[in-house]
């Protein structure tokens, strides 16, 4: 295949970037999107050329490491990973541009690398359950219904990649924090903390410089593990609740 | 040097338990004082990190990766072994323990082994307690399932993402204590060297990947938690970061390296498809459970999955059945995976490349109906379509054997310490709990067992005897030199501007190691590919090309950077695989086979082989650390 690339260069968050169109004539349908871009970077290293810098890690779809906004769409066409991607879903000739997530909550490092430790903040202010290692009760004291334990693996299956804030026009993160909210929610584990989690967290978004969310549902369309909107409609619900209970929650830092 | 694994007097039983209550504790109000670093935060990492910082170390954690949750633990599909006996058929910590040490072809030390399995059933409860969503039945209580062979039914899973959950419970309580100020992350940070000042390790030296800062830091211990080293096969299931460096420069700085050549191949993986394959992909072995191995008989070059109906059935040789009448397609790893090589290098193998072997679903889709294989396998099937273009509902699968677990690590003593005081390795990162093969299920019990519930009994002991003030600034001019060695030899990558890509260099090592050092091992090979890895070692400092500079963001000469430790670490494995001339778990000698099967000799390697560096260019010296087993009497596996 023979494939016309218009790709996002910047050197580094300080300069100004552009698109570069590269011809890349050595592309088989049995590569990942990655691997397409790797052959093109080995290419590029040869000519003395530096290489284009993307983020990746298991290149098996589930550390949530790779991005990439593909012709307009977060992980290119598919509803998977960019590195699960393979290029027999494009046709040869075709053109592709290839953009960092954009979102100013996630400013760019270079070239189509982005700083994504905003979600990790965002996690730190409450996501998690208070227990230390070590005096917890046996994993079988709390029984848990199949049917709640399934639906909070189904939330706890986001992979932190970001591609729900690139697809959204407002840059929302509501489906990536409702996600760990949900899950919490849903477990007997979570529940001694669910006020000051959601508060704290739903703080934090908003103090990243997240968008609001206007139900487009495209971070649902977009999502590589399928993260239902329903998260979204639930962790308003913990939000709203939390304001009817008689404490205040002091939202600066989280644990104890 | 002698080496003490510090194995505890006593029982078997009561090993761990008195060991608890002799080692030395720190007062409460003074753990503040003290400065832990650990390194990698994938499952051992993470727990470590977590569980120090609740008791009031000042914790420093670094990761390569953009987030601590990328660590490739995460990738981990199976599950994880505990010894909780839910099921009442008939587990317990003994029987998992003895499973363990058996799996390991007894090359695994008893104490640590019994360690593990005894721990394992509080890595369950303390999972839950975060709230990881492990599967469940329909009473509300966790559900398990018997996995790769076991007898019994004791490994937890949260559907095909354990790992990933596991992680992420870590992550959550990693996330808690970074919140509370007792752990200072250092994302895009790599660790670059260790810095030993008296003999005891006092710091490390890292690069900001982003700004190309070389920075010290000290601390009273430090914590290897970094994985394995199956990159250096270039094709692993490993993530493409995940790299030997951290270990390795602490082996030049004393750490000795444990059975450099136990690695795990595994035998379910999608087969290479091209020049351009850059990793491989793990598909879970509980596939053999209903497909079929084969190939056929005569050879049929680039013979494709889709015409696999036009053979008929005497015409397939279904070689795993027919050798292993009595284990059939559910023989293990090392055995599957060997027999596969066999019969593609007899010329047999399918695909366009010749490399792999039909796995099919013909029988089991026509005795049971495609929707029973759908709801076992149904998330599977759907990879592997997504990945190759092919249906396994209507065609047969094709796989081959990858390079998947690295059993061998830095060497540690029963307190999880290195040979270099003060220098702990935990995880896939040390050699300790699986001997010669990993039994499935047992990685992330053991990252775990190490990060939650031994390494922050043990370090105490260490940080009580040396005392707060035991501490080297960062002013000392051991750091300063640390820091020139890296930068000097940044300076040096960048300065080659050869003709070579790293990844050519880095693929023609995973070449030469899959080749020689791989499935299949023998003298001449071994001594072949020695000579090959030099020749490499040489051109790489020659020949290769490293563009841009070091103070931004600059993946090749990450790359590069582990590369080089990569064909160093190639040549030590090679060292070990030649040293030890029996068969034994993932280490196939061909010398040393019995009606072509594996040979071990408990007469003469009986032993764990510990290579301590000794200098630049110089043949490792190699330590025994003898084994001796009190309780389990070693026999030779058959699956006749």
């Amino acid at each position: 295949m023979k494939l016309t690339l218009k790709i996002w260069r910047q050197k580094n968050n300080n300069s100004k970037g552009e698109f570069k169109t590269y011809v890349h004539d050595h592309v088989s349908p049995d590569m990942s999107f990655l691997e397409m871009l790797d052959v093109l970077n080995e290419g590029l290293v040869k000519k003395g050329e530096e290489p284009v810098h993307f983020d990746h890690d298991c290149r098996e779809g589930i550390c949530g490491m790779c991005s990439l906004y593909i012709n307009g769409r977060p992980h290119g066409p598919l509803q998977t990973t960019t590195c699960q991607l393979h290029m027999r879903s494009f046709k040869d000739g075709e053109t592709i541009t290839i953009e960092p997530w954009r979102a100013a909550a996630f400013p760019v490092v270079k070239d189509l690398v982005v700083d994504r430790s905003a979600f990790d903040r965002i996690q730190q202010a409450g996501g998690y359950v208070s227990v230390n290692t070590g005096g917890v009760p046996d994993g079988n004291a709390i029984p848990i219904a199949k049917k709640i334990a399934d639906e909070a693996m189904d939330a706890a299956a986001c992979i932190g990649c970001g591609a729900c804030v690139a697809a959204c026009k407002n840059a929302s993160a509501m489906l990536f924090v409702s996600a760990k909210v949900s899950q919490y929610a849903l477990l007997p584990q979570g529940q001694p903390e669910s006020k000051e989690r959601v508060e704290k967290m739903v703080a934090q978004m908003d103090e990243e410089g997240f968008g609001a969310c206007t139900n487009t549902k495209a971070c649902e369309a977009e999502c590589p593990k399928s993260i239902k909107i329903t998260n979204i409609a639930r962790m308003n619900r913990e939000y709203y609740s939390s304001m009817f209970t008689n404490y205040e929650v002091t939202v600066s830092g989280g644990g104890d | 040097m002698a080496l003490d694994s510090k194995i505890p007097a006593g029982s078997l039983a009561e090993k761990w338990s008195k060991h608890k209550f002799n080692l030395k504790l720190v007062n409460p109000a003074n753990k503040r004082k003290y400065d832990v670093i650990v390194v990698g935060t994938g499952l051992a990492g993470a727990s470590a990190a977590a569980s120090l910082g609740e008791l009031g170390y000042n914790v420093k954690a670094f990761c390569f990766q953009d987030s601590p949750r990328r660590a490739h633990s995460i990738a981990a599909q199976g599950g994880i072994n505990a010894a909780k006996n839910y099921q009442n058929d008939g587990d317990s910590v003994y029987r998992l323990f003895y499973d363990t040490i058996k799996g390991g072809d007894y090359r695994a030390r008893e104490a640590n082994v019994h360690r593990l399995a005894e721990v394992s059933v509080n890595i369950i409860d303390q999972c839950v307690a975060q709230g990881v969503p492990f599967a469940r039945e329909y009473g509300g209580t966790l559900a398990n399932r018997s996995f790769g062979g076991a007898q019994v039914s004791r490994t937890f899973y949260a559907r095909g993402q354990t790992g990933q959950q596991l992680l992420l419970g870590a992550y959550s309580a990693l996330n808690r204590q970074i919140a509370n100020g007792k752990v200072t992350m250092y994302n895009r940070t790599e660790m670059l060297d260790v810095v030993v000042v008296d003999g005891k390790a006092r710091g490390i030296v890292t690069r900001d990947l982003v700004t190309g800062k070389i920075e010290s830091h000290s601390a009273h211990a430090v914590l290897l938690c970094t994985g394995g080293y199956g990159n250096v096969f270039f094709l692993s299931t490993n993530a493409k970061g995940s790299n030997v460096t951290a270990a390795w420069r602490a082996h030049k700085k004393g750490a000795f390296f444990a059975n450099p050549c136990f690695t795990q191949i595994h035998p379910t993986c999608i087969p290479v498809s091209g020049d351009h394959q850059s990793k491989l992909t793990l598909m879970s072995e509980s596939l053999r459970n209903d497909g079929r191995v084969w190939v056929p008989k005569e050879a049929k070059k680039g013979f494709k999955a889709k015409d696999a109906a036009s053979i008929s059935e005497s015409d397939r040789d279904y070689f795993l059945e027919r050798k292993y009448p009595s284990f059939g397609n559910l023989v293990p790893r090392d055995v599957a995976s060997r027999n596969a090589k066999y019969v593609c290098d007899e010329g047999r193998g399918v695909g366009a490349t010749g490399l792999a072997v039909f796995l099919d679903f013909a029988d089991a889709i026509k005795r049971d109906g495609r929707s029973v294989i759908e709801a076992k396998y149904g998330n599977l099937f759907d990879m592997y379509k997504q990945i190759t273009g092919d249906d396994p509902y209507t065609m047969p699968m094709m796989i081959y054997p990858a390079v998947h677990y690295t059993m061998g690590g830095l060497w540690v003593d029963y307190n999880l310490m290195t040979t270099v005081p003060g220098l702990y390795a935990l995880g896939e990162c040390n050699f300790s709990d699986h001997g010669a093969n990993r039994l499935g299920a047992s990685a992330l019990m053991q990252g775990l067992a190490d990060g939650y519930f031994v390494i922050p009994y043990t370090i105490g002991d260490y940080l009580a005897t040396i005392g707060w003030k035991d501490k080297v600034d960062t002013n000392h001019p051991a750091f300063a030199e640390a820091i020139k060695s890296v930068t000097d030899r940044q300076e040096k990558l960048l300065s080659i501007k050869g003709k070579k890509t790293v990844d050519q260099l880095h693929r023609e090592l995973g070449l030469t190691m899959w080749e020689y050092c791989g499935m299949s091992r023998s003298e001449a090979g071994l001594k072949k590919a020695k000579q090959i890895i030099q020749d490499i070692k040489k051109e790489f400092w020659t020949n290769v090309n490293v563009l841009g500079s070091g103070n931004e963001l600059n993946m090749e000469l990450e790359k590069a950077n582990r590369v080089a430790d990569f064909i160093e670490l190639g040549e030590l494995m090679v060292d070990d695989a030649l040293n030890r001339t029996e068969s034994c778990g993932g280490h196939f000698r061909e010398e040393s086979q019995v009606d072509g099967e594996a040979l071990r000799n408990d007469q003469d390697f009986f032993y764990v082989s510990a290579w301590e560096y000794t200098g630049e260019g110089q043949q490792q010296a190699l330590h025994k650390d003898a084994l001796e087993y009190e309780f389990v009497k070693p026999t030779q596996r058959s699956y006749k």
